[in-house]
This record gives structure tokens, C-alpha cells and sequence, in this order.
């Protein structure tokens, strides 16, 4: 992965002499709450619920094992021994005290990371795609780029105080696993006809309150010339996207208003007086950034591993976790692996220290040393070569890790919500956890298939509701939390926007929902036809009709004080520290 | 109190802004150096044209499309921040060094902390006046946030690639 020169740990280390100063500041009075609140967002800070919570970059969600045990050492010394893994792929932690938060950058500082930019109206922490370099169906491994839009976006003097938070995604296979088209840029790396490198341009691609399908603003725009052309729209959207209503701020609805063709004239106009100037590439700098990215020293091995193929025949639980947990990989006999976050009992995202420790150490035995986060809130280890399977798949399950979900139901996509973030109007894990604990028949879902469901407890939409297959949204009717779900989303290849399937329902009342729809899938399915893809062929109607047809019963164990709050594995009960005396 | 060159200074320039029942068209610009709003500027353009000392000040929100053609004739031009957290005087900023090639002193004011400074400084500004209840002393040791930066702007035409050799570890 990219190692910071000189360069790099002074600026990240001048950030950290920066904040502590701004904390001081803050705690001696000379900061009111209004002013450090934009500076602490700029470091990820938020004050919750509960304390403050504070979110840490993983700039395209790849770190060594170095970084990992770090986010470790932060879990135990300064929060509750756990950390929650993010869709940004970033990791937050939930139960800080504001007076350490600068340590915690300085200990970030040793290993070459920061939480800059990971929050806050400005240019958030880049995304990608979590098989980035490895994946079978790249076409240009995307890091290189995205190191290069870090640095430039590290900082820009002119957007530190954008209308709205500004999100870039970037991916380089043919399967969008980044989910560019709702991003406000989303960046596909692409070859044209010469085989120059260079980038289709999406833009105005968001979530939230609106949800809005990003439109390709430039078909190509060759690889030199990307911090001028990215540099051009947001300094377009800086100057006319919306700060009277915060919800019409992103850059989504500045281009919807005045259409792409404007916007894209007005972006053109501003790329010609910059374009061609210093901002522009050079070779020499990719090279620097490209060689961070090398292939590892990959063994010659034979395309597949025959003893793991065996095991696969003889070991039906080996044979499940292989299933879903074991990628394909660009070269002969490796794979990728995603260590399932998703352990029953446990919040979504949700990692121990000890967890943190013990995946270090599978990414230095199996897989180089470097892990990803992935933006369904699990870890992978993008390099392991098969063979190693079976031992790895042993060392996940000691440690929690190799429940056979993913892509499965329980697979679920969720934000803190009700029971951490001040924003929420519903619980989210705890509604993940009733809906985990309905669904716990592995042979059931793996019958069902491959299905994303995703829970956000408010229209900020942290778990992508709207592009879930299944999007399940906390909202507050009278002061009580209420979800409505919707239907057919999807996150990328194409993605869509899921449809509401009408009135609301109750927490207690949403594990029903959810086999009610699962229960019309199974009836409609063809042979092999996966739950999105019934849903486009027949649309949502039929569901509908069944979901509505009879009163839905609540499930009375829901009721009970026990869901209030999580109990299992993390010890979300009671606040010892909280900021709003 | 005006920052300038990393030093407090005494500002020469007063700065007229409108107050209720004011109008741009009927508001009596004083004599001596005086910072004027765009409105004032350009109702009585026809009066106010001939007075060199006459500096221009614009609110963030005014775009750079709005300002005068001729910036180039004031010896000051002031953006206002009525809050911090917008940042379009940012974009306009550089868009008057960069692109209008203004050359003058670009002034920040308003609700400025010193948390700003870096930033402002890097996109073209060269005077500041702090909100009162800011103590400017203290705020000089904003500049000194960053002693390096990734991107160009207008205070270095080149991003760091092409300022120094880069890729070396201690």
C-alpha cells in the first residue's frame, strides 16, 4: 500500500498539533460549541448520544495489519474495547471523552493515518472498491488514483467549507462494487481505444433525503488531467450549490436544477482556464503513487487447490463458508476473503479489539499483511492463497468470523441509529438484531440467496437504504420510531432506487414484513433467479398485495424491555461519560 | 486591527456598511479611504469612479460574475464572511486573483477565526480583520497551521509533486 514520505507525516502531524490545540481550546472556553463543531466534524468528531464518537480514516478502506492492531489499541485505551466498522469503509468509535481525541490522532500519526475529512461539509475520505487490484473483473486497479485524489483533496484550501459534505467513489472493474452512481462524483477507471487510462465522470449521484442516480457528466477524461477536471466541479457546486436548506445543499440538486448540460458547460468553461496547467499529472508522481501498489510476491500455483476442492466435498460447513466468504482472484490459486462481520448477537460493523488483533494477524500469516474494509461492513483479506483456506477458515471461526453470511440476508447493512447517533429517529441494530435472530436457518438462507438489506435509522441514509433490495428507514411519526421499507434497490450495475411499498410499520412488526416478502420470492422465483432480480421482473406489486393482504402481528418478544437496547457483545447499557452536561 | 504580513497593524480604511433605512442609491459614502459595498458601488458609480481611494467590498454571496469588470482599479477589495462555515468567498477569492487578475489587497472580515487563516491566505488573501471579540495576537499562529500543501492555488501555482522531490523517508 501507499507509505507516507516526509511529506506526508508532517502535514498529518501538524493536523494533530492543530486539533489538540483546537480541543484546548474548546475545553478552556474560548471556542463556543458552534465554532469547534466545524473544526471537530473535520476530524470526525460527532457528539452523540451517549459521548463523542469519532470516526478514523481508511482511505479507500485498504490498512496493514500495523493500522489494525492500532484501531485495537484504541478500542481498549480509549473506548469500550470494540469499534463499528463503517459504509465509508472507515471505522468509528463510539464512547470517547472529547479530552482524548488528540492523543488518539497522535497514535494514528505513528502508523500513518489520520481521521481527516471524515466528516464535515467538505471532501470526505475516498471510497472504492473493497477487491481493488485483485479483483477477476478489473480492468485498472483504481488505488493508484485514489491516492492521488487523497492528497489533493487533503486540506484544499478552497473546499474546506462546501455547501455540503462531498463524497467520490472510484472503481476499476466491470461490477461496480463501489456504488459510484451515488456518489456525488463517482469516478470509473476506464481505457479508451489507445489503451490511455482515463475516467468516466459521474456526477450528482446521493443518497439521503433525495436519492438521485449519478449522470455521466464526461465519457472520458484522460488520467492527467482528473485533479483539474474534479477540481473544476467542485469549485462549480462550491460557488452555486444551495446553503439556504440544508437539505437541497448536495450537489445533486444543483444539478438536477439547472440539468447535466449546464452543469457540464459551466464545468467545461471552468476546466479550460485550468486544464493543461500544473495541476496536471505527471507521470513521474503516478509512478511514486503506483509503486505503493505492486502485486505482492504471488507464488506460481496451479488455478485451483485439489485438497481444498476435497474438503469442499467432504465438510459442508467448509463448503458453505467457501460459498459465500471466498472471492474469485485475478491470479492462479488465490482468492479473496471476507471475514464476516455480521456474528449473530453482535451489531453489524461491530468489531472487538481482540477481533481487530486476531485479524492483523490472519492478514500477516495469509494475506501480505494488508486488509480491506469493506463498505457491507465486513474485513477482507484480498490476497490468500488457497491452500491456506482451511487453516484460515479454522482461525475465523475461533475468533467470530466465519459466519457463512455474506451476501446473505443477515448480511445486513446498518448505521448505528437510535441506540448511538443523535440523528436517528429509529433504532437500526437493534431492529438488525431481531431481524438476525428471526432468520437464523442457514440451509433458509442460503435458499434465499443473495439479497442485501439495509437499515437506516433517518433519511441521512448511512446504510443506503434506498439501494438495498430490501431498504428498511427509521422515521418519526409524533415522536415514535416507525420504518418503512422499500423494494428493488440497488447498489451498483446498474443502480436503482428502491420503491416504498406503502404505510409504515412497527419495530416489532418488521421481522414479519421481511418473511412476508421473502415468502412471495420464494412463490414467484424462477430456478436460480436471485430475490433483486424477481423483484424487477414481476415489480413490486405482488408484494405489496401479499405484505398488506392481513393485519401483520407484532412479535411480542420484541416488546419486551430486552430489545430496548443491545446486551450481547457490546456493553451498550449504561453512558459512563456523557458530553451533554 | 488588521492582520497584514503576520503583524497587526492599524487599518487605514474604514468600512461603510448600510444600515436599516439605508439604501445603496441614497447612502452618503464618507470621504478619506472607505470600503464600499457592491450595491453602494454600483449605484453611484457615476459619482464614486473618480475617487482612487475607494476600496470594494463584497458579501460571500456574490458571485464573480457580479463584480465590476475593472477590478483592477481598487486598491482594496474586502469579502465579507457572514459566517464561517460558507465558503463560497473561497471560490471567489481565487477566482479575482486567478482569473480576474486582481492584484491588489484582498481582504477577509466578518466571522473569521484563526482556524481560517491558512486557508484564506492560500486562496489570496492578504489582509484580515477578525471578529472584535477575536483576539488578532493569538490568532497569528493560525498561519503557521501547515508548513506544506498538496494542491496549488493561488499562493503556489504548483502542487507538491512539482515543488519538491517527493517519495523520501527519513
Amino acid at each position: 500500500m501507499y507509505r507516507y514520505d516526509n511529506f506526508d507525516h508532517r502535514l498529518v502531524a501538524e493536523r494533530v498539533a492543530q486539533y489538540r490545540d483546537q480541543v484546548r481550546r474548546r475545553l478552556s472556553g474560548e471556542l463556543k460549541e458552534d465554532e469547534f463543531r466545524v473544526l471537530r466534524l473535520h476530524n470526525g468528531v460527532y457528539m452523540q448520544i451517549h459521548a463523542y464518537m469519532m470516526r478514523l480514516a481508511a482511505p479507500y478502506g485498504l490498512l496493514n495489519a500495523t493500522q489494525m492492531r492500532m484501531f485495537a489499541h484504541i478500542a481498549r485505551k480509549y473506548d469500550r474495547g470494540y469499534g463499528h466498522f463503517t459504509t465509508r469503509q472507515n471505522i468509528q468509535f463510539n464512547w470517547l471523552k472529547l479530552q482524548d481525541t488528540p492523543d488518539i490522532l497522535a497514535d494514528l500519526a505513528t502508523v500513518e493515518a489520520h481521521a481527516i475529512q471524515t466528516s464535515g461539509s467538505c471532501i470526505r475520505s475516498i471510497t472504492s472498491d473493497e477487491f481493488a487490484g485483485v479483483a477477476h473483473d478489473e480492468i485498472i486497479d483504481p488505488r493508484p488514483y485514489a491516492e492521488l485524489l487523497r492528497q489533493w483533496s487533503t486540506f484544499h484550501p478552497e473546499f474546506a467549507f462546501l455547501p455540503r459534505k462531498f463524497k467520490i467513489s472510484i472503481t476499476g472493474a466491470t461490477e461496480d462494487r463501489a456504488a459510484i452512481e451515488v456518489n456525488d462524483i463517482g469516478l470509473q477507471v476506464v481505457q479508451d481505444a489507445q489503451g490511455e487510462v482515463g475516467f468516466r465522470v459521474l456526477v450528482g449521484g446521493g443518497l439521503g433525503r433525495t436519492p438521485v442516480i449519478g449522470v455521466e457528466i464526461n465519457a472520458f477524461v484522460p488520467w492527467r488531467h482528473i485533479l483539474t477536471y474534479v477540481e473544476s466541479i467542485v469549485r462549480v457546486y462550491n460557488e452555486f450549490g444551495r446553503r439556504d436548506n440544508l437539505y437541497k445543499a448536495r450537489i445533486k440538486i444543483l444539478v438536477k436544477a439547472i440539468g447535466i448540460d449546464e452543469f457540464r458547460r459551466q464545468v467545461e468553461e471552468e476546466w479550460s482556464l485550468n486544464k493543461d496547467g500544473n495541476s496536471t499529472v505527471t507521470q513521474a508522481e503516478l509512478d511514486r503513487i503506483a509503486a505503493g501498489f505492486t502485486a505482492p510476491a504471488y507464488a506460481a500455483l496451479p488455478q485451483q487447490d485439489a485438497m481444498v476442492l476435497a474438503l469442499q466435498q467432504s465438510n459442508k460447513a467448509f463448503a458453505n463458508w467457501v460459498k459465500r466468504s471466498v472471492k474469485p482472484h485475478k491470479v492462479a490459486g488465490y482468492s479473496a476473503v471476507v471475514l464476516s462481520l455480521k456474528q449473530s448477537g453482535f451489531a453489524p460493523g461491530d468489531a472487538t479489539a481482540e477481533q481487530m488483533d486476531a485479524a492483523a494477524e490472519l492478514a500477516e500469516r495469509y494475506s501480505f499483511g494488508e486488509l480491506r474494509i469493506s463498505h457491507t461492513q465486513n474485513l477482507v483479506l484480498a490476497d490468500v492463497k488457497q491452500a491456506d483456506l482451511p487453516a484460515l477458515w479454522e482461525a475465523a471461526k475461533a475468533n467470530g468470523f466465519a459466519t457463512p453470511n455474506i451476501g446473505l440476508l443477515t448480511d445486513i447493512i446498518c448505521c448505528p441509529g437510535g441506540d448511538f447517533c443523535t440523528l436517528a429517529n429509529a433504532r437500526s441494530i437493534t431492529l438488525a438484531r431481531a431481524v438476525d435472530e428471526r432468520f437464523d436457518d442457514i440451509d433458509y438462507l442460503q435458499d434465499i440467496g443473495e439479497i442485501d438489506l439495509n437499515i437506516s435509522g433517518c433519511v441521512n441514509a448511512c446504510a443506503h437504504h434506498h439501494v438495498g433490495h430490501i431498504g428498511i428507514l427509521g422515521v418519526d411519526k409524533q415522536g415514535e420510531e416507525w420504518y418503512q421499507v422499500s423494494l428493488g434497490g440497488s447498489k451498483g450495475s446498474p443502480a436503482n432506487v428502491g420503491k416504498i411499498i406503502g404505510r409504515s410499520f412497527s419495530f416489532a412488526q418488521i421481522p414479519a414484513v421481511v418473511e412476508r416478502l421473502l415468502q412471495v420470492y420464494v412463490r414467484e422465483r424462477y430456478e436460480d433467479e436471485r430475490f433483486i432480480d424477481t423483484v424487477r421482473r414481476i415489480g413490486i406489486e405482488p408484494f405489496v398485495e401479499y405484505v398488506y393482504a392481513t393485519p401483520v402481528a407484532e412479535d411480542e418478544k420484541l416488546l419486551t424491555p430486552d430489545y430496548d437496547l443491545i446486551k450481547k457483545g457490546a456493553p451498550y447499557d449504561t453512558p459512563y461519560y456523557s458530553p451533554r452536561f | 486591527m488588521l492582520i497584514k504580513n503576520n503583524e497587526i497593524v492599524t487599518d487605514e480604511w474604514s468600512v461603510l456598511r448600510l444600515h436599516e433605512g439605508e439604501t445603496a442609491d441614497r447612502v452618503i459614502v464618507p470621504g478619506g479611504k472607505v470600503i464600499v459595498p457592491l450595491p453602494v458601488w454600483n449605484c453611484q458609480y457615476e459619482v464614486l469612479q473618480g475617487r482612487t481611494e475607494l476600496g470594494l467590498w463584497l458579501a460571500g454571496f456574490e458571485r464573480a460574475e457580479d463584480i465590476p469588470d475593472d477590478v483592477r482599479r481598487f486598491p482594496v477589495i474586502a469579502v465579507d464572511f457572514h459566517k464561517f462555515s460558507d465558503g463560497r468567498g473561497y471560490t471567489l477569492a481565487y477566482r479575482l486573483r486567478k482569473q480576474m487578475g486582481y492584484q491588489g489587497e484582498l481582504r477577509a472580515m466578518g466571522d473569521i477565526l484563526c482556524d481560517q487563516l491558512f486557508y484564506l491566505k492560500r486562496v489570496g488573501f492578504d489582509t484580515f480583520t477578525l471578529r472584535a471579540d477575536k483576539d488578532p495576537h493569538a490568532a497569528l499562529a493560525g498561519f503557521a497551521d501547515f508548513s506544506l500543501s498538496y494542491q496549488a492555488s493561488v499562493d503556489t501555482d504548483a502542487p507538491l509533486f512539482r515543488r519538491v522531490t517527493r517519495g523520501e523517508i527519513l
